[in-house]
This record gives C-alpha cells, structure tokens and sequence, in this order.
C-alpha cells in the first residue's frame, strides 16, 4: 500500500541519524515488501526482542524452564491484551482525532455487563458466555455512543475531560452500594461496594478445552493430553501450559482485531476518518458526514475496548471496581504514543514495546536486583540520607531498592517527556497512513500542523 | 479575519489555502444559519436541552425546599453540606485559577496541575512540622510529614490556634516551593514544546504528572497520614440561626477569598494583568504590540503555581489527611468546575469551582453519600451539551 513518506525516514533527528545507515537498508528491503508483511516483520521482532531481553532477566532471576516459560506466558497475555486496546484507542485518536481518556470507563462497562449476563454465582443471571461477551461490547458501544454524542459539540480537550468523567461516573457507579442494591430482572447488579465480583471468563472454556473440568488437578482431555506431554518434555508444568493456551487465544484475538481495524482503515470510511484527522473542516467541504463517521468509529472502538477488557480483566474471575482506575487509560495511551499513533502495526508495536520495556521490564528487574543484593532497606528517605554523612550510602540504596516500582513509574513519565521533546511520532517515526491513495506531500516534507 | 490569521497568512503559503478553505466552511455555515428554519431548529435542540436541564435543577430546589419543609433534612443538616460544599468550592476555584490561566496564556489542558497541588500540600506541611516541631522532635518525622503517623499532630499542636505561625509560614512555602518545582517543569518541559499543538502539550504534562507524583512519593513515602490536629470551633450568633464553624475552615476559607480578590486586583488595575489578558486574547498581536510573551507566561506559572500550592496546602486543613494521590483525585473536579465556568475564563473557574464544590456536598441529599463525586460529573457533562462554552465562555477574561 503506502510505504513511508520519503524525507520522514527519522533520519533528522539523533537516535535516527545513529542507526539510520542500517535503518535504511533495512527499510529498503523492507518496502519491497507489501505493508502487511512489513508489518508482521517489524511486530515479531519487537515480540523476539521483549523475548530475548525476558529470558535474560528471568535467567539472572535464576528461574528454572517452568518458571522462565511462565514469565514469557505472562508477558505474551500483557502484550496481547494492551495491544486490543491500543489498536481500539487507535480508531480513535489516531484515525478519526478524538481525544479519550476514558478507556478504562468503557472496559469496565463490558466486564460488569459481561458479569451481569453471564454470571452464576451472586451477581449474575447465568446465560452463556458469548452473549455476555456480545452483550458486554453492545454495552460498552452504546456508553461510547453517549459519550460521543456531546462531543461533537465540544472542543477536543473539552471532550477529553468528558470522556475522563464518564469513566470515573461508572467507576464510582460500579463501586456505589446503591447500585448493588438494586435489581434487574431479579438478579442484582453492581458490586458489593468495592468488593470484587464474580466474572465469568473465556479462560475457563479454554481450560476445559485442555482438561475435563477446567482445572490443572483434572482429567486432561485428547488435545490436552498432547500438550501437556509436550510440555513434560520441556519441563513445564500444566497451569504454565494452560495460561500460555489463554494468552495464545488473545493473541489471536490480537489478530482478528488489527485485521478488523486494516479492513476499516483502508475502506472509504477510514479515508474519511484520516480526513476528519488531518483537516475536517476540508473533509466537510468535500460533502463527508464528518459528525456521522466520528460517531460510527468512535462506537466501533468502544465496544474494541470493552472486548479487550473483558479478554483481560475477566480471567482473574474476579474483577474490583478499582481494576480501572484512570492511571490505565493513560498507560494504554503511553502504548500508543510510544508506538506512534495512526498506524496499526504502530499500535501493537507501542503495546508490546510498553509491557515489554515500561511495565513488566522494570519489574522483573527489580526482583534481579533484589536476588542478588541484600541491602536491608529503610523506612522513609531521611533515615536512608542521614548515614551518608557518615560516608555509608548503602541505606540510601536500599531504600530506593525498596521503592523500585515508584522508579518504574516515574520512568514512564520521563518515557513520556523524551518522547514529546524528542520523538512525537513515537518508536516507529512517522507511519501515519495517507489519507490519500497516493502520496500528496511535497518533495522535503511539509509540516504536519 | 483577525491580525493572528493574517499574520499565519502571509507568513505560511501553505496554510493559506487551509485557511480558506476553513473560512469557505465557515461561510457556508454562517449561509446555513442565516436560513432562519434552520436556525430555529438548530436553537430548538440547545433550548430544549436547556429548559429541560433547567426544569430538573428546578424540580430539585423544590424538592430540597419539600424536605426541609416535611424535616427529612433538617435545616442545620443543609446548613452543613451547603457550607462543606463552599469550603471545597473555593479550593476548587482557587486550585481551577491555574488551571484556567495555563490553558488561556499558554493554551494547553495542563494535567500536572493535580499533583502541583500535591506538591503545595506537602512542602508547606512540611515546613509547618518542622516550625512548629522545632528541637522537640525528631527533625526526619517533622520535614516528611510523620510518615508513620507518629507523633500525633495534636501533641505536636498542629492547629491555628497553637502555632500560627507554623501555619501561615507552612502556607508561604507551599507557594515558594510549587513556584519553584512549575518553573522548572516550565524550563526542562513545556518551553521547549511552545509552538507544539495542544495535545502535544498535554501528553508531555502527562508524563511531568507521572515524575511528580512518584518523586514526592519516594520522598515522602506512599501513606495516608492525618496532618492538622482538631482546631477550636467558633459559634456565630446570627439571630435566626447559630452555625458552628471550625478555625481552620474559616483559616481556609478567607485565605481563598483573599487570594481570589488579589488575582481580581492584578488582573484588572496592573500593566501585568493587561498584558496577560491581551495575551490571553491573541498572542500573535500581543507579541507584536511588544508585550514580553516569555515574562508573560513565566507570571502566569508563578501566579497559578502559587495558588495551585496554596489551595493543595489549605484542602489538607479541611481533609485533614494527607498521601501522594490526593492531587491527582482532585484534578478531575478542579478541571470540571474550570470547564463548567468555561475553560480560560479566571471568574469562570472561580465560580465553576464554587458550583462544583457545592454540587458534591449539597448532592448528598439525593444521592448516597459515594455517589456525589459522581453527581458532580454529571452536572458538568450535561451543561456541556446544554453550553459547550461554559457558564462565563468566551468572556476570555484572562
């Protein structure tokens, strides 16, 4: 389709320039390619990269196969899920311009829904899981297409703090007694205020695939019995090799999402949301129904965030109002920008790249780091500064050892500044999609303001 | 078509045909609203968005006048949230003033502004501990705010009536040092991104929201501790009723009222309030009638930095807690009341923080007690589509 724009190969600016003799061999080799292909090369070497740089760490943590597999299992299933609601977050922002911040809002309009439809137990009117799951995306379309309605009235930054507070109303909703004390059809809804709820899961179907009741204890079934043979041989446990089953689901999901998202993008409609992006006011003169698309994508990708909520959030079976607070709408943000929106490949890229580098990468570090040194941490700062008049810095190292994970996030932050000052089209440089057939910029770039 | 369009005009070739083409738009439009059918019902949805927004906030009234009447709340109750509500409301406006200043002058929606109130909270009760726990206590408890609850602030005597001074001095440095830590936001971060788009600005204060928070949270660890001792109470004699009011929430609320009129001042009688406003207004013919646009906004992160940290420092006196999240729960409301009176208008978040202050506590009497926040919210969202400007939008004030 439309490789990238010559003159915004990256090679401008200083981590570009460094690798940018190497860079564009590889691109030129690369745009021989067809842009799905490029795509696919340029995603699985990510994956291969978090890969390699896991089986480090989870060598230096001194894990055994198992417990190393287990580690690549759960990065895979992050990965998988951050890239479902990038790539939705991507019809948004990236596509169509529409500033939402409230992800984790939508995410847990589905969950809750999933749980109320589908789930037996205390909560729940016990139909079965795929219309729980298709009730739980219609739900959380229909809350987008409230929140969408106002927005077409409002300034971007005005609809992002829209967004914002609709997914703390439903939050506060979802936590509020009141709610729980109501009933629907005979069957209560909400949470017992901030208790965690049963949600049924599409694990669980994944599990029985594998064995007979579901469970790692039980009976393994014909597909099972294979696995966790081939499993034995390379010294995995069964619940690594189920869990590893769930994450391969997602990432199959992760496939039918951006193959999904592909088709909308390159259809007449997605010509018109990269319109909408670039100039809506032109978009209007040319006769497009700029509102009515911003609506349809902004719903599509709604009910795409609540598809990946449910996928994620649902397999712990349980699920606490308190699992979508806003700090998760801005880490899938921080995804996005790191992979560069308006791309889908870029989407998933910024996914794996932010569980891999900013998420689950500082955390596995820490536990490296804490394997192997033993400095007795302190209490607060000041007890960790004051030996240093002494010439003993070790308690202030323990203490920040101690604190690894406020380091992790102050990371992402800094993550966050770099990339605004240094590289606002993200990781991958400038990989917009022309809103035209062909490319229309001028020879040497023009501004993109 | 104003000087800054005829300035982007001649200076771009390129965005001259944009900008035609958006000014053809907007002619097209403007045809479509002279079509007075049309007009009439494009005025029909706002009007009727409006008369029935304005009938349920009616309905409301009376059924908060039915209740008091029939004594499901009683009068002293409603007294109690009312005056809840304003408390909070002024930290809202007062907090929302930066807020609304950063998003005219420098025009971004500033997301660091949460934990900037943060930063105020504990610098100043920092230095209140440490002048009012001097030689008595140990200084690492009194300078990281007892992270672990210990010695209790009533024995230490945190309170206006036992140590003014502490307070008031505690109030000084939560300015100076929330001054200090947005300048340098201002100097490492958003100078460089001046001529980035807005959304570009946001994300970047995004990630200087993120560095904040955690770095006071390294530094003065992650738990929740109470700050200010229980101060004295003061019953005013009205005649018709006796509302009892406690020293700190009076502290609070005149420090608020001062400080907004002094914003008042400078803004309407100063050559720096002139300068802001007309900054505020266009900055393309501010720069080129001479005004000193980087002086400018420097005042502009000094003042709202300020009272960003003032208003940080004054909710732990009302809260009475205090933990490294409590700035970026309170972004959130802040932004709602800026947005409510219409975003870049000083007044507008002033009242907008007000109503929504009120809006949370008075709310209390519909609905359960956890649900406010979220009443709150939605006033705002449902004044957004009824006016999408805000209460006192496109006044642009400042």
């Amino acid at each position: 389709m439309s490789p990238d724009r010559p003159g915004d190969g990256g090679a401008s600016d200083g981590l570009g320039g460094r690798v940018g003799a190497v860079g564009d061999r590889v691109r030129s080799s690369m745009e021989r390619l067809p842009r799905w292909q490029a795509d696919a090369v340029v995603i699985v070497a990510a994956v291969l990269g978090i890969y390699v740089l896991f089986y480090v760490l989870a060598w230096g943590q001194g894990l055994d196969t198992n417990g190393t597999v287990n580690t690549l299992v759960r990065v895979t299933f992050l990965m998988a899920a951050y890239s479902i609601l990038v790539l939705a977050l991507n019809l948004h922002w990236g596509y169509a311009g529409l500033f939402n911040i409230g992800v984790a809002g939508f995410m847990s309009v589905a969950v809750f829904t999933l749980a109320i439809v589908s789930g037996g137990g205390e909560v729940g009117m016990g139909y079965p899981i795929w219309a729980g799951m298709i009730a739980g995306m219609v739900a959380a379309g229909l809350l987008g297409l409230l929140a969408a309605l106002p927005a077409l009235r409002l300034r971007a930054d005005y609809f992002a703090i829209v967004t914002l507070g609709i997914a703390e109303i439903v939050r506060l909703l979802m936590k509020s007694q009141w709610l729980a004390s109501h009933r629907l059809f005979g069957d209560r809804i909400g949470l017992q205020g901030s208790a965690p709820v049963e949600v049924p899961s599409v694990q669980q179907y994944v599990y029985e695939f594998l064995t007979e009741g579901g469970s790692p204890r039980d009976e393994p079934t014909f597909v099972g019995a294979q696995l966790f043979e081939f499993g034995s041989w390379l010294d995995v446990q069964r619940t690594t090799v189920m869990s590893g089953a769930y994450a391969l689901v997602l990432v199959v999901a992760v496939v039918l999402v951006y193959v999904l998202l592909s088709r909308i993008a390159y259809s007449p409609f997605g010509r018109i949301l990269k319109a909408i992006r670039e100039d809506e006011g032109a978009a209007q003169a040319l006769g497009k129904h700029t509102a009515r698309a911003k609506i349809y994508s902004f719903v599509i990708g709604c009910s795409l965030m609540g598809l990946g909520g449910m996928l994620w959030q649902a397999s712990r079976f349980t699920v606490s109002a308190d699992a979508f607070m806003p700090i998760l709408t801005f880490y899938v943000f921080v995804a996005l920008i790191v992979g560069g929106s308006g791309s889908n490949a870029g989407s998933i890229v910024g996914g794996v790249a932010f569980v891999g580098l900013l998420l689950q990468g500082p955390r596995m570090l820490e536990s490296v780091i804490s394997e192997h040194t033993d400095v007795p941490g302190t209490n607060t700062l000041y007890d960790g500064l004051t030996p240093i008049v002494q010439g003993d810095v070790m308690p202030l190292i323990g203490y920040a050892l101690g604190n690894i994970d406020l380091f992790q996030r102050m990371f992402v932050g800094v993550v966050l500044i770099v990339l605004m000052l240094k590289r606002p089209d993200g990781l991958l440089g400038h990989r917009k999609e022309l809103a035209a057939a062909t490319d229309l910029s001028r020879p040497g770039g023009g501004n993109d303001e | 078509m104003d000087a800054s369009d005829l300035l982007r005009a001649v200076g771009r070739v390129r965005s001259l045909d944009r900008g035609d083409l958006r000014r053809a738009v907007a002619r097209l439009r403007s045809v479509d609203r002279a079509d007075v059918r049309l007009w009439l019902s494009r005025l029909r949805v706002d009007q009727l968005l409006g008369v029935l927004l304005l009938l349920g906030l009616a309905f409301l009234g009376f059924d908060l006048l039915r209740q008091l009447y029939n004594g499901s709340v009683t009068v002293s109750q409603f007294q109690r949230y009312l005056w809840a509500g304003i408390v909070v409301g002024l930290i809202y406006g007062l907090a929302g003033i930066g807020l609304s200043m950063t998003y005219s002058i420098l025009r971004f929606a500033n997301f660091s502004h949460g934990d900037l109130l943060t930063t105020g909270a504990f610098s100043g009760w920092s230095a209140a501990y440490v002048v009012a726990g001097w030689g008595t206590y140990d200084l690492g408890k009194l300078l990281l705010v007892r992270p672990n609850n210990d010695p209790p602030p009533g024995e230490i005597g945190m309170a206006i009536d036992s140590s003014p001074v502490a307070i008031v001095g505690g109030l000084v440095v939560a300015a100076l040092v929330t001054v200090v830590i947005a300048l340098a936001a201002d100097r490492f971060v958003y100078r460089k991104l001046r001529r980035e788009s807005a959304i570009a600005l946001l994300i970047a204060s995004v990630g200087v929201a993120f560095v904040l928070r955690y770095l006071l949270a390294f530094v003065f660890t992650t738990s929740n501790r109470s700050v200010p001792a229980t101060p004295a109470e003061h019953t005013f004699e009205l005649g018709v009723t006796s509302p009892t009011f406690d020293h700190h929430e009076l502290t609070l609320v005149a420090s608020a009222i001062v400080l907004m009129v002094l914003v008042h001042v400078l803004l309407q009688h100063t050559t720096l309030g002139t300068a802001m406003r007309a900054m505020a207004d266009n900055r393309d013919l501010a720069k080129i009638t001479g005004i000193p646009t980087e002086r400018v906004v420097l005042a502009t992160w000094v003042i709202g930095a300020a009272l960003a940290g003032v208003a940080g420092y004054l909710i732990v006196l009302n809260t009475g807690t205090i933990v490294y999240t409590r700035g970026w729960t309170l972004l959130l409301p802040i932004f709602a009341g800026v947005i409510l009176g219409g975003i870049g208008s000083i007044y507008g978040a002033m009242l907008g923080g007000l109503v929504i202050g009120i809006v949370s506590q008075v709310s209390i009497v519909w609905v359960p007690s956890n649900l406010t926040t979220a009443a709150a919210f939605l006033l705002m969202i449902l004044i957004l589509i009824f006016r999408p400007q805000g209460l006192l939008g496109g006044v642009e004030t400042a």
